[in-house]
């Protein structure tokens, strides 16, 4: 399959510029690992959405925020 | 009662921490962007290559800054769904539109010309190039926008209505909540102190390579650019500054207050220079709230109205119902305590439009719905014990303050004093304490933007929402242990980021120290 020139350049860019990197290898090591802590263990086992995993449905949250918010 | 305070503590805690962990980066990539796109600038109007490498030099750290910052605010995102919940259904679709339109410029902007500043060299032309750097500026810019666009409701709210059924606030005007006053003013004092910032980094980094005796030639250009960037966007951060004070004298008076640890106001009232507060006790027990001070005669009303005899509200003041007229003179509106009850009365309707709506009372529903409405204006005093509870830290906010103001002004003077020696006694520049100087001066532009936000998030306690909810409604029913759990694990690896980000950044510049950067490819 022939890919237009514009999308080979682009590819090109970005293939070209990630081989390329010195420093930037690093910094792509310390994203990964920064993103792997942070969506794989301490959004999963730590900071659930208390709303949406207690509550099916936008009714159900709304009544839990007001008896929530008229109870204290 | 103890454990509501001390979960409220604990979550607040946790939420500081994340978020100024996040603006350590933040105004650095918001500032250095324009720097970067400014030596970009010189080097395509004089095609001296010298200038090329300089910009490759500050755009590699740039991006290593930019890449340690990424998705650290997407923890306080995930905090707010945890540790905020009440707070974030409460708000509705008003912070979440202006957070997804930021998600999506930082995106689509970022993503595709950060990408094209650092892979583009030789690939495509200059104007091409030297347009991305800018787009980069300009969308790193735009992101700030949408957040403190998302912040300034919370601390002005403004376009929307509160709807009890569902239990949130409604949108009714995007351009109310995009146009708000305080939202401009903060989005023009966050971005020009990012300018400040920046301009300190660059001032501090190319003093550290001259005391090395390093790239000399390059890093007086550097410098020079660091300091002119630093002292343009300071000159802006204090104009801006002056205009949040006039809003927050409008929308958040006992801010003020707090910031100036005024007491009781009235005509004429001073500005405090330095001073030292008594303690809280000492305070309560009556008499002067100043220990020592060095105070502006008239200082506070000239700032705020032009004139030297407009009036300025004390926190004591505001308790008891007196304000600020839009002319500066001084009106009566409701006390403290008449907004209690106000707030009591509101909660007490939307505890019984609970009932009627469960009972299938429809007719009864939308009465107490109304009733709700009527006095929702003060719904977040129902929550407090007592006036007094509606303070601000007093002490925080002042020293915050003012350090904030006498570190911004330091700052000034060193910049102030690199332009001066740049253009007229440019053999200083070999001079070891002028270097340490502006070494200094970048602890010192991290303590007054820090300082800055802490005036702006401690000074609207104990309010998540002007007015409407206190912290303490705001926070989730969840153990305290859990929240306590979360806090430490992210100061542990907080800090060992920070460290590894840091180290990365410094074995950068002082790899450079061993190079010729302006010869560089």
């Amino acid at each position: 399959m022939n890919l237009p020139r514009s999308v080979k350049a682009v590819y090109s860019l970005y293939a070209d510029g990630f081989r390329s990197m010195t420093v930037g290898r690093k910094l792509w090591a310390l994203i990964i690992i920064k993103l792997i802590i942070l969506f794989a263990i301490l959004k999963v086992f730590f900071f659930p959405d208390i709303l949406s995993i207690n509550y099916s449905n936008d009714a159900e949250r709304a009544d839990a925020v007001r008896n929530e918010l008229t109870g204290r | 009662m103890t454990d509501l305070l001390n979960l409220v503590d604990w979550s607040r805690a946790q939420f500081a921490l994340t978020a100024m962990y996040h603006w350590l980066f933040v105004p650095l990539t918001i500032g250095l962007s324009l720097i970067v796109a400014l030596m970009e600038t010189i080097y395509v109007r004089t095609g001296n290559v010298k200038w090329k490498n300089i910009t490759k030099f500050w755009m590699t750290l740039f991006g290593i800054n930019f890449a340690c910052g990424v998705a650290t605010g997407i923890i306080l995102e995930f905090e707010f769904g945890t540790n905020w919940s009440n707070y974030s259904w409460f708000v509705g679709d008003i912070f979440g539109a202006p957070l997804a339109i930021e998600g999506i410029v930082a995106f689509f902007m970022e993503a595709t010309f950060v990408a094209v500043m650092f892979f583009g060299w030789n690939k495509v032309s200059r104007g091409f190039h030297l347009a991305s750097s800018w787009l980069t500026a300009i969308g790193v810019s735009l992101s700030a926008l949408w957040i403190l666009v998302a912040n300034a409701w919370m601390q002005s709210p403004v376009g929307m209505t509160f709807d009890p059924a569902q239990m949130r606030n409604v949108m009714t005007d995007f351009w109310a909540v995009a146009l708000n006053p305080v939202a401009i003013n903060k989005f023009l004092h966050a971005v020009f102190s990012g300018w400040a910032l920046a301009g300190a980094f660059v001032v501090a980094v190319s003093c550290w390579l001259l005391w090395r005796r390093s790239n000399i030639e390059a890093m007086r250009r550097s410098l020079a650019i660091g300091a002119w960037v630093g002292a343009i966007g300071l000159l802006l951060t204090m104009w801006t500054g002056h205009g949040s004070a006039v809003q927050v004298a409008r929308v958040q008076p006992m801010k003020l207050a707090a910031m100036e640890g005024l007491y009781n106001g009235g005509n004429g009232a001073p500005l405090v220079g330095v001073g030292i507060l008594r303690s809280s006790d000492e305070i309560a027990a009556g008499g002067d709230p100043m220990l020592w001070s060095v105070e502006i005669p008239h200082g506070l009303s000239l700032m705020l109205d032009m004139n030297t005899t407009g009036y300025v509200p004390g926190i004591n003041d505001i308790i008891a119902g007196k304000a600020r007229g839009a002319d500066g003179t001084e009106i009566t509106t409701e006390s403290y305590a008449e907004r209690m009850v106000a707030g009591a009365e509101a909660k007490a309707y939307l505890a019984r439009y609970n009932t009627a709506r469960a009972n299938g009372d429809s007719t009864a529903a939308a009465a107490y719905a109304d009733s709700v409405a009527a006095n929702f204006r003060y719904f977040g005093y129902g929550y407090l014990d007592s006036p007094e509870a509606a303070v601000p830290p007093v002490h925080l906010t002042f020293y915050s303050f003012h350090i904030m103001v006498a570190g911004g002004a330091l700052l000034m003077l060193v910049f102030l004093a690199f332009i001066l020696v740049y253009w007229r006694r440019r053999q200083m520049l070999e001079k070891p304490w002028l270097h340490i100087a502006g070494i200094l001066s970048l602890a010192l532009v991290y303590i007054v933007s820090q300082a800055g936000w802490i005036v702006a998030e401690v000074g609207r306690q104990p309010w998540v929402i002007q007015d409407l909810m206190p912290t303490g409604a705001a926070v989730s029913d969840v153990p305290v242990s859990s929240v306590q759990t979360t806090f430490w694990i992210f100061a542990v690896i907080f800090t060992g980021l920070l460290v590894a980000e840091a180290s990365i950044m410094v074995k950068f510049i002082n790899s450079s120290a061993k190079k010729n950067i302006e010869t560089q490819n």
